[in-house]
C-alpha cells in the first residue's frame, strides 16, 4: 500500500509540469484565431456596437494583455474555475461534468467489452501461434484495425437500427419516457450498444494482436520450456504461463489509449448523438466557442492522467518488481 | 534493394505493396481516369449504383459522380497521409535526437513536452487546430502531424539512448570521430529502421484523422475526400446508403494494404537482422 502511495504522489507531481505546457500551448494555439469570443457572441446574437463590444471585453478581461490574460486564465484554474462558455451561457465546468458522464459510461463500457473480447481471442491466436486458427484471427483482426470508427458506426446504424429495428439509432436514452431503475438502465444499455461496438471495434483487434504478439515472444523463453518439461498440461501452460505474462503490457496499452480512444468518441458521439464530452467539443467548435474548447481539453488531458495513474497503481499491483528498485525516490 | 526483396517475399509485403502501388497510381492518374471536376454535377441525381455504365457507382445528391469522387478522393488521402507522417516523423527524429544526445536539462524538458502532446487526444488537438486556423489541405497536415509526432521522438530517444552505448560507438569515440559524425554516421543509421516501421502505422493514422476531421465538416471544402463524401451521404443514409458505404470501403482498402506493407517491413527488417 506504501508503494502505491509513493506511486501516486511521484506520478501526480510530474505531471504538474506537462499539465502547465498543456495550457500554455492551448492557450497558445486559441490565442492566434482570429477574433475573440466577444466577436463570437455578437455574431450569435446579430451584431452590436463597439461600446457593448468593449464594455463586454473589459468584463471577461479580454482587454488585457496576453501574459496578464494566461496567468489569469491559470490561477482561475488553480481555484478549480474553467471560465465562461460563450455559446451556451453557462460556467465550461458544469458543462463538462455534465457531459462527462455519458462519455464515462460510453469508454469504460468499450474499454471492457474490449480488454476482455481482445484478450480472449489473443489468447486464443496465441496458444498456437502460426495454425490455421491464428492466422484467420490475426488477418480478420488486421481488417478490422483498418476500419474508421465513424464509418463502422454508420454502417452498424443503417443495418441494426434502421434495416432490422433492433436497436435504437440515437441518443443516450429515450426521451422523456419516465423509465425509471432498472428499466431506465436496460434502455440505456440499449442505447449503448451500437456506439461501444463501434469505439470498440478497433480496441478488441489491437488487444488481439498485443496479446498474440506477447505470447508467441513468452512462448521461446526458458520458464515456458521449463514447464513443459514438468509435464503440465497444455492448457494450464497457456493459461498460467504464457497468457499471465503476455497480458502485463495491455494493462500499459490501456493507459496509452486512453487519449485514442477519447479522441474517438468525438466522432462516435456525433454520430449516435450522445450527449457527451465528445460531442460538447464539436459544438465547442463549430460555436466558436474557445473558452469552452480550451477548458475541454485541459479536462481531457487531466482525465487522461487521472487513467494512466490507475493504470500504474494496477500494473504495481499485478507485478510485484515494479517500484522495489525505487524505493528509496 | 534487398529490403524490398524481402518485403516481397513476405506474404504481407507482397499484397500491401500491390494495394500501395495500385493507390498510388490511380491517384497519379486521377485527372486521365476520370477528367474534370469531381465535384461538378455530372448526371441526374441519386442514380443507384451499378445501373448506368457511365456512372457504375451512382451519382450521390447533387448528381456527382462517386466513382470520379473515390478516385479524387484517393489523391487527397495518399496526399494528407503521407505529408503528415513525414512532418511528424521529421520532427519526431528532430526532437528525439536532440533529447538523446544532449540528456540533462534539455532532455528533461523535450520529453515533458512530447508527454504533453501525448496526454492530449490528438483528434481533440487536430479538432482545435483546424477550427483555429481554418480548413485547407496543408493546415490538415499540420494538424494531424502535431498530435502524430510525439511517439517517433520517444522511440528515436530511446533507441539513441541503447545504441550510444553500443561497443562500434565507443569505439568509434576512441579512433578520434567527431561527436557529430558519430551522431549521423553511426547512431542515426542504426536507430532508423524502427523508426521506419513506425512511419506506416502514422500514415494509416492520419488517413484516418483526415476522413474523421473531412467527416465532421472540417476538411478542405474545396477538395473531394473520402470522409466528406461519407458525410455527405450520410444526411440520405436511410434511403441510398451506398453513398456512404463506398468511399468507406475505399478507406478500409486503403488502410489495410498501408498495414500489410507495414507488417511486411517489419519481417523483412527483422529478418535483414537475422541474416547478418
Amino acid at each position: 500500500m506504501n508503494r502505491a502511495l509513493r506511486l501516486i504522489r511521484r506520478r501526480a507531481i510530474s505531471s504538474i509540469p506537462v499539465l502547465l505546457i498543456v495550457i500554455v500551448l492551448t492557450f497558445l494555439l486559441l490565442e492566434s484565431a482570429s477574433g475573440d469570443a466577444v466577436d463570437a457572441y455578437l455574431l450569435s446574437i446579430g451584431g452590436g456596437d463597439a461600446t457593448v463590444a468593449q464594455s463586454l471585453r473589459q468584463a471577461y478581461g479580454l482587454d488585457q494583455s496576453m501574459p496578464a490574460r494566461l496567468w489569469l486564465y491559470v490561477s482561475s484554474l488553480a481555484k478549480l474555475d474553467l471560465g465562461w462558455s460563450v455559446a451556451f451561457s453557462r460556467p465550461v465546468l458544469d458543462l463538462v461534468l455534465e457531459r462527462l458522464p455519458n462519455t464515462l459510461l460510453l469508454m469504460g463500457s468499450a474499454t471492457a467489452l474490449s480488454f476482455g473480447l481482445g484478450s480472449a481471442l489473443g489468447i486464443l491466436a496465441g496458444a498456437k501461434p502460426e495454425s490455421l486458427r491464428d492466422r484467420a484471427l490475426s488477418t480478420v483482426s488486421l481488417i478490422l484495425y483498418a476500419i474508421p470508427s465513424f464509418w463502422l458506426g454508420l454502417v452498424l446504424s443503417i443495418i441494426f437500427a434502421v434495416q432490422l429495428r433492433w436497436l435504437p439509432t440515437s441518443g443516450i436514452e429515450t426521451i422523456a419516457s419516465g423509465k425509471t431503475g432498472l428499466t431506465r438502465a436496460a434502455d440505456i444499455a440499449a442505447h449503448l450498444v451500437l456506439p461501444v461496438a463501434a469505439l470498440a471495434l478497433i480496441y478488441i483487434a489491437l488487444f488481439l494482436r498485443v496479446t498474440r504478439a506477447g505470447m508467441a515472444e513468452v512462448w521461446r523463453l526458458d520458464f515456458v520450456l521449463f514447464a513443459r518439461s514438468k509435464g503440465l498440461s497444455r492448457a494450464r501452460i497457456v493459461l498460467r504461463h504464457v497468457a499471465r505474462n503476455a497480458l502485463l503490457p495491455l494493462v500499459t496499452m490501456l493507459g496509452l489509449q486512453s487519449a485514442a480512444m477519447l479522441g474517438g468518441s468525438v466522432v462516435i458521439e456525433s454520430i449516435f448523438a450522445i450527449p457527451g464530452f465528445g460531442r460538447l467539443a464539436q459544438e465547442a467548435v463549430s460555436g466558436r466557442d474557445a473558452p469552452l474548447l480550451m477548458g475541454i481539453i485541459v479536462v481531457s488531458a487531466v482525465l487522461v492522467i487521472c487513467v494512466n495513474l490507475a493504470v500504474d497503481i494496477v500494473y504495481a499491483a499485478l507485478d510485484p518488481r515494479v517500484g522495489v528498485s525505487e524505493s528509496g525516490g | 534493394m534487398r529490403l524490398i526483396r524481402n518485403l516481397i517475399r513476405t506474404p504481407e509485403g507482397a499484397i500491401g505493396l500491390g494495394i500501395l502501388a495500385l493507390l498510388v497510381l490511380i491517384a497519379l492518374l486521377a485527372p486521365a481516369l476520370s477528367p474534370g471536376d469531381p465535384l461538378r454535377i455530372a448526371a441526374r441525381p441519386l442514380l443507384p449504383p451499378f445501373t448506368d455504365v457511365n456512372f457504375p457507382l451512382g451519382t450521390d445528391r447533387l448528381g456527382r459522380d462517386v466513382l470520379a469522387g473515390i478516385i479524387h478522393g484517393t489523391r487527397t488521402s495518399l496526399a494528407v497521409g503521407i505529408a503528415a507522417a513525414l512532418a511528424a516523423i521529421a520532427v519526431g527524429l528532430c526532437v528525439g535526437l536532440a533529447a538523446g544526445f544532449a540528456g540533462g536539462l534539455v532532455d528533461e524538458a523535450l520529453m515533458r513536452v512530447v508527454d504533453a502532446f501525448q496526454i492530449v487526444p490528438s483528434f481533440l488537438l487536430a479538432l482545435a487546430f483546424v477550427s483555429v486556423i481554418g480548413a485547407s489541405v496543408p493546415v490538415v497536415v499540420l494538424a494531424i502531424a502535431l498530435g502524430a509526432w510525439a511517439d517517433p521522438a520517444r522511440l528515436t530517444r530511446a533507441q539513441v539512448l541503447s545504441i550510444r552505448e553500443r561497443d562500434y560507438v565507443a569505439s568509434a569515440r576512441v579512433i578520434g570521430m567527431h561527436p557529430a559524425e558519430i551522431a549521423f554516421k553511426e547512431i542515426l543509421p542504426n536507430a532508423l529502421p524502427p523508426v521506419l516501421a513506425l512511419s506506416a502505422i502514422i500514415v494509416a493514422a492520419a488517413i484516418l484523422t483526415e476522413a474523421a476531421l473531412s467527416f465532421l465538416g472540417l476538411g478542405d471544402p474545396n477538395v473531394v475526400t473520402w470522409g466528406s463524401m461519407i458525410a455527405e451521404g450520410r444526411n440520405i443514409l436511410r434511403s441510398s446508403p451506398s453513398l456512404s458505404i463506398f468511399p468507406g470501403i475505399a478507406l478500409v482498402v486503403t488502410v489495410v494494404g498501408v498495414y500489410l506493407f507495414s507488417e511486411g517491413l517489419t519481417k523483412a527488417i527483422a529478418g535483414r537482422r537475422s541474416e547478418a
